[in-house]
């Protein structure tokens, strides 16, 4: 663990004086800080947020972590041919890509919302800060994957940039069209299950239960919340997101143990 | 001593390395060559970790290689192309490898100072040329003073000045018993540096000897010749 720590903490080094990820911090500030003063109350601005947050958080995770998988190669290769174990040295690498991306949510969701004591409706930007996080470590984890899978580079990006895609923008319209052609057919089961299958489907229902609202719900969210009560649904929701969020690390942990660098 | 024996790996069902058995021995600098694909890199990495082969065994100094990462601590690598993090400075990249070696392990400045790397320390990585890279990299691969050195084209990128610096440390070492594999497509390098020769053809050992018997045995002067001719050759002596 300790050898860990020392990898995350370079690493952190690194990517935290990268500009990309200035940027990056500053972008979320700025859309929340000009939401809150112009976008009408808190909670439509939370709204728009929330929107912002599902879109872009999933695309920053994978593409960042996929390209800086491919471009610390041959320092991760210079890294375990020191006496390191390769499970620190996957551990320090996603640890502290983790930690910045995150850092960059909660900075510029969350700052604006603390300084304003929570511009009332404290609990759910908190939701939302804690979403992003999450989205952050599954497609992070995504792209960790994805890279360590993917010798080629164009062809690792290429694939990440699909599967955003796929779970940000075809996801649902497949689902309303499946749906649309099978109508009549008891659904909500089978739908239940998709939302469960989509990370940013999970965190869109998480966050608009705390919000109550259900213009942003899409197809999957609306069924899923007609399933369930708020806190069961609430609770279903993050313990399926908690899972989204480990499995892509395991399966990166487990590719890094097992390659060929 | 380093020994491989009965090595396999393959890539996609390509078998790169098809049972290797080698001895090398310490106190001596051997030349691991062959053409474009042979095998010469994925041996090198099987040695330092990097890659896993499918069969066979490696041991250092009569100990077998397994998973434990602790034998490493024994080698010092340079890599084929080295890349550092952009955003460090040459010195936070050399202070990582001194923190992951632990206080206990000895340190060995001189290259650093020979290749005139000081001024370079406080540099990011970013701002490096191509050159002082390089020179880090093979600096950073002697620093533990290790009693194997793996070089995988180390001089790529060098100027003459810094290469006969590094020419002049590999053969110290040498002379101070340390084992040392080296890969280079610069022949006339070799030539100055090697004592043995492996040459590898399609995975398998094809010679494993002194440079001189090479020249001797193909009557070649010089090892750039030398190791043409045993490319072109159907039956090779092992």
């Amino acid at each position: 663990m300790r050898i860990a720590w020392k990898i995350a903490a370079f690493q952190l080094l690194d990517v935290l004086r990268s500009r990309w990820l200035f940027g990056y911090a500053i972008s979320f500030l700025l859309a929340t800080e000009l939401l809150l003063r112009f976008g009408g109350d808190a909670t439509r601005a939370l709204v728009s947020l929330t929107s912002i947050v599902l879109f872009i958080v999933p695309l920053a995770a994978i593409v960042f972590a996929t390209i800086y998988v491919h471009r610390a190669r041959e320092f991760i290769e210079l890294l375990l041919a020191q006496p390191v174990g390769r499970g620190a040295m996957f551990a320090g690498t996603y640890g502290a890509m983790a930690v910045s991306l995150s850092a960059g949510v909660v900075l510029g969701v969350g700052l604006p919302f603390a300084v304003r004591g929570g511009a009332g409706v404290a609990g759910a930007a908190a939701v939302l800060v804690g979403a992003g996080v999450a989205l952050t470590l599954v497609f992070a984890g995504m792209g960790v994957a994805l890279a360590l899978r993917t010798d080629d580079r164009l062809r690792a990006f290429g694939i990440a940039l699909g599967v955003w895609a796929g779970a940000a923008l075809a996801y649902d319209a497949v689902l309303l069209v499946l749906a649309t052609a099978m109508a009549g057919a008891p659904l909500e089961h089978p739908l239940l299950v998709a939302t469960l299958a989509n990370p940013i489907d999970l965190a869109r229902v998480v966050m608009l239960m705390h919000l109550d609202i259900s213009a942003l719900m899409g197809y999957t969210g609306a069924s899923f919340t007609r399933l369930f009560a708020a806190p069961t649904g609430t609770a279903i929701a993050a313990a399926s997101l908690a899972a989204w969020a480990a499995g892509p690390a395991l399966l990166g942990a487990r590719l890094f143990r097992r390659k060929d660098f | 001593m380093i020994e491989f024996s009965g090595l396999t790996k393959s890539f996609g069902g390509r078998e790169v390395l098809r049972g290797v058995d080698l001895c090398v021995s310490p106190g001596r600098v051997t030349a691991v060559v062959g053409s474009n694909g042979a095998g010469k890199t994925t041996l090198i990495k099987c040695l330092v970790g990097l890659v896993r082969p499918d069969g066979g065994e490696m041991r250092i100094d009569g100990v077998r290689l397994g998973d434990d990462p602790a034998y490493r601590a024994a080698i010092g690598y340079s890599s084929q192309m080295s890349r550092f993090p952009e955003h460090l400075t040459a010195r936070e990249v050399t202070r990582i490898l001194l923190d992951l070696r632990g206080e206990s392990a000895v340190i060995d400045w001189e290259l650093f100072e020979r290749l005139a790397l000081a001024p370079h320390l406080d540099t990011r990585v970013r701002a490096l040329s191509g050159g002082t890279r390089q020179k880090l990299a093979v600096a950073l691969a002697f620093l533990f003073a290790p009693r194997v050195l793996v070089l995988d084209e180390p001089s790529a990128g060098l100027d003459p000045m810094a290469n006969a610096v590094l020419k002049d440390k590999i053969l110290s070492e040498r002379g101070k018993g340390a084992t040392v594999l080296v890969t280079s497509h610069v022949m006339s390098e070799l030539d100055e540096l090697a004592d043995d020769v492996v040459f590898l053809r399609a995975g398998r050992v094809g010679y494993v000897g002194s440079a001189q018997k090479l020249r001797v045995f193909t009557g070649q002067p010089h090892l750039e010749r030398a190791i043409a001719s045993m490319m072109t050759r159907d039956v090779i002596c092992a």
